[in-house]
């Protein structure tokens, strides 16, 4: 209650400064990676030059995109860039989107597990949001089918944001400059100065604004499209690795998007002091899906330390070495897991998994980063910047 | 392993008793004489095919297209730097010899053809410690007349690529797979011996419209499988000791989920009685020795003309996924073998040696030999010819069929090569422009370069400035930082790009 209160009472100020400020217009222009068709911004990419087996999204080189979520209009992106890294989505206005997504650190934190609102860290690591577009489930554990429905859990999680639906609506309608932004951006739903924000248009936004971080420009996708120079004589020597028989990386992590989409149970160990997670069984109701976690993509993965679904992998090197340690060498005493079939022994080199590493590295690509707003309509700072600092847990996942 | 088999044991011998109780009556035979023609086999295969214009192409007449381009290759010398040097539509010719490296083709339209010298082959030799012999991503890839040895993961595997022909290959002993070729449509795998292979001799996964035809596949785990695949056509191989001799298979957990349209026609599947050596976890390891025919959770599997004898456990075998009892369940794959269809075969000699699994089972129904046919599910859609012939458990509620063959459909290949670009035919300047350029550009707004209505401005009428600037710049403006190379798009496609740069007005 206090925490709320005060809130309340910083944004009474500051909103009252800002009103003095000048007014923020939306943009009328699509991201990069978008045309601007009938007032949508519609994705385009090269791998709209090709087709994909079943049009399921997998493949090879030239293999065609997974369907992806796309449509919104500049504005609606827009408003969801500044909701994105605005501290007043939370119930506290201490956490953005952006503290655990950061741009900075690849749309993801730097953390092992992220450290929700309360200060002490969540269950579960946060993936990066790049390409989320393409993606047809969320969380870890793959139980949410929408972003609309995964910032649920994020926005109203007791040790996440903390925030309440009625405690989001009553901040956002004390803000005139978050009133007139969505106007700008659903003007159909603000016909009458008496209109309100509503719940929907929230999530639309935030929706529309993750939809359009879009990295498929990495140097692996200019030799993708047939430039053999993109990469060296080692990265190639990575990618035949990756897509080997032996190491089998490309089964699950298939291109183009790197994942298959599907949930594996490929028993990595938690942190140490950490419980087993039980991962995909718990949401499917399953227990052969016990430890079954999504197959994250792994573009930007070099951005995105530590690995694995609770960060048990401080390198990249470390996740991969995991693979050629023996099948199910880190299942705890006691636990009885239908480890998929493509973990086995490959007896991987110690150059081969730095080849893989070296593969891995040419999966990057910002170039289509956005930029932080250089105000939010609330007045507050942004809190994503500060944030990791205080909660540095790399290694081990978070002691703390 | 044990406990696996075991379970599987468990659940076929109670589905086998089960139909044992059903079926304990021998019926008199009854002797028909057909009174109307069937109707001939359709499919979606046969119906595709059919309209691609398969009646009047000669069979399996997909070729790779070749520019004239030929490269040799001697003993002594490298595949890969010919393949580098290759443009689309080259044929690489390699002469007998010893060749110790991985090769991969990531370019389209490459015919990777070995020169064959009295009876000597151009061997690729992987030592014990190469990966894989050839990998490839390109479409319309020919690889030919190679002998290929001692690799850890597959002699030759294909990730997307569309229109390939694998043949006339001898493949010994590589560890994993032989012969797969995953996620591509339009394939032929044809005329290869292949053998000492610890998964599956050949190997169609995710694939669509492949014909594996007229192979010689022997001494491992599975001889031919095809997995998670639609319109495909295993026809006149030769498949012997093997632990498993063709199989049908959907894999759970794999991302394109479904397994159907499949003839097995004409082939011989005699005496796979080889000890399973497969990796521990892996599906096939959960093979009981003498498996002929096996299908597992694929629908509207046709099995027809097949000479299928010895095999030590059962002829054929239709199943649902208590079978892959060490892979986690897929909510989205349906687990049943739906429609059946057994057309006439040659069956003799089936069961007479059942693997410990099988054993057990048959043990609760008081007789040591296998069947010819076993339905482990029980299934009520599917349909069997001249039933009486054989030894069958689990057949009591398949019907009459009402067609007697797929003879019709000679191919489920296409005539001619998938086109390789996408259906919806985006402009290719309009995908670079805001795919790529949009990084840097926006149209009337400064972003890290300068703005397209500027660009437009300096370049009115000039694409070919654009283009050329693109490929090699240099620094053209003291506030602005120097534009990065985009070599990477070859001069055509930058072309588009400049082009569409020019034209758009927003």
């Amino acid at each position: 209650m206090m925490r709320s209160f005060s809130l309340a009472l910083l944004l009474i100020l500051i909103s009252t400064l800002a009103v003095a400020g000048e007014t923020v217009v939306l943009r009328e222009d699509c991201p990069p990676g978008f045309e601007l068709t009938r007032g949508h911004c519609e994705l385009r990419t090269l791998y709209q030059l090709y087709e994909s087996l079943q049009s399921a999204g997998v493949g090879g080189l030239k293999t065609g995109l997974p369907e992806h979520r796309d449509g919104f209009s500049p504005r609606e992106t827009d408003l969801g860039r500044y909701l994105f890294f605005d501290p007043v989505l939370s119930a506290d206005g201490s956490l953005s989107c952006a503290s655990c997504h950061d741009p900075n650190r690849g749309f993801a934190d730097g953390m092992g597990r992220s450290i929700g609102i309360t200060g002490a860290p969540v269950k579960r690591s946060a993936p990066t949001l790049w390409n989320v577009a393409f993606l047809n489930s969320f969380f870890w554990d793959g139980r949410a089918a929408s972003l609309e429905e995964q910032m649920l859990g994020r926005l109203y999680d007791p040790m996440e944001m903390g925030n309440t639906p009625e405690q989001l609506l009553a901040s956002l309608n004390d803000i005139p400059a978050y009133r007139a932004l969505f106007a700008q951006a659903f003007p159909a739903e603000f016909t009458n100065a008496a209109a309100d924000i509503q719940l929907h248009q929230i999530y639309r936004a935030l929706t529309a604004f993750q939809v359009s971080l879009v990295s498929l420009n990495s140097r692996y996708d200019q030799y993708a499209h047939g430039y053999a120079e993109a990469l060296t004589e080692n990265e190639k020597e990575g990618l035949n690795i990756f897509r080997s028989f032996v190491a089998r990386c490309a089964e699950c992590h298939t291109p183009p998007l790197f994942t298959n989409q599907q949930i594996a149970v490929i028993g990595t160990p938690e942190p140490e002091g950490l419980p087993f997670d039980p991962g995909a069984e718990v949401p499917l109701n399953e227990p052969t899906q016990r430890g079954g976690f999504k197959v994250p993509s792994l573009r930007n993965i070099e951005l995105t330390a530590p690995y694995m679904h609770s960060g048990r992998f401080e390198t990249l090197r470390d996740a991969a070495e995991f693979y050629t340690k023996g099948r199910g060498h880190a299942v705890p005493e006691g636990e009885d897991l239908m480890i998929h079939w493509h973990v086995w022994e490959p007896n991987l080199t110690d150059d081969e998994l730095d080849r893989l590493v070296d593969f891995m590295k040419t999966l990057t690509d910002e170039s289509f980063k956005p930029k932080m707003p250089e105000n939010l309509p609330s007045g507050l700072t942004p809190a994503h910047n500060t944030l990791a600092v205080a909660g540095d847990t790399r290694i081990g996942g978070g002691q703390q | 392993m044990n406990k696996l088999l075991i379970t599987v044991g468990a659940v076929v011998l109670l589905a086998g008793g089960y139909y044992f109780g059903q079926s304990n009556r021998p019926e008199p035979t009854i002797i028909k004489v057909p009174e109307a023609p069937k109707a001939e086999f359709s499919s979606e295969g046969a119906a595709e095919v059919a309209a691609a214009g398969s009646a009047t192409a000669s069979i399996r007449s997909l070729e790779t297209p070749t520019s004239g381009e030929v490269i040799i290759v001697k003993d002594g010398e490298s595949i890969q730097e010919a393949v580098k040097a290759a443009s689309p539509g080259a044929v690489i010719k390699v002469m007998p010899g010893t060749y110790k490296e991985t090769v991969y083709v990531d370019k389209d339209n490459i015919t990777l053809s070995g020169v064959i010298e009295e009876g000597n082959y151009p061997v690729m030799d992987g030592e014990g410690v190469r990966n894989d012999a050839v990998l490839y991503s390109g479409n319309g890839f020919t690889v030919e007349n190679l002998y290929i040895t001692k690799y850890k993961g597959n002699a030759i595997m294909g990730q997307a690529g569309n229109n390939y022909i694998i043949r006339n290959n001898i493949i010994v002993d590589t560890g994993v797979y032989g012969i797969f070729p995953q996620l591509g449509k339009n394939g032929i795998v044809s005329h290869n011996i292949i053998s000492g292979i610890e998964d599956a001799a050949i190997y169609v996964g995710m694939s669509d419209n492949v014909d594996v035809v007229f192979n010689e596949v022997y001494g491992s785990v599975a001889g031919i499988e095809i997995e998670n695949s639609r319109k495909a056509l295993v026809e006149g191989n030769y498949v012997y000791d093997n632990t498993g001799g063709i199989l049908a298979f959907i894999t759970p957990g794999l991302p394109i989920k479904s397994c159907g349209d499949v003839i097995i026609r004409n082939n011989f599947v005699v005496n796979n009685n080889h000890e399973n050596f497969a990796i521990p976890g892996s599906l096939v390891s959960n093979i009981p020795s003498g498996t002929g025919v096996l299908v597992m959770a694929c629908d509207d599997v046709v099995v027809e003309g097949n000479i299928i004898s010895g095999n030590d456990s059962v002829g054929i075998t239709f199943t649902d996924f208590t079978l892959a009892s060490n892979a986690a369940t897929d909510p989205d794959s349906d687990p049943y073998p739906n429609r059946p269809v057994i057309l006439n075969n040659i069956m003799q000699n089936n069961g007479n040696n059942p693997a410990p699994v099988v054993r057990a089972a048959l043990a609760a129904m008081m007789t040591t030999t296998g069947p010819d046919i076993v339905d482990t599910v029980g299934l009520d859609d599917g349909c069997i010819l001249n039933p009486e012939r054989f030894r069958t458990i689990g057949l009591g509620k398949y019907g009459e069929c009402d067609f007697s063959t797929t003879m019709n459909v000679a191919s489920y290949t296409l005539p001619e090569p998938v086109p390789p670009r996408s259906k919806e035919h985006m402009e290719t300047g309009k995908l670079v422009y805001y795919g790529v350029c949009a990084g840097c550009h926006a149209y009337n707004s400064r972003m890290i370069g300068p703005p397209t209505q500027i660009i437009q401005a300096l370049y009115m009428d000039n694409p070919e400035g654009i283009a050329a600037f693109a490929a090699n710049p240099d620094k053209k403006r003291p506030d602005y930082p120097e534009m990065p190379p985009q070599g990477h798009l070859d001069d055509e496609t930058l072309m588009a790009a400049a082009e569409y740069m020019l034209k758009i007005k927003k």
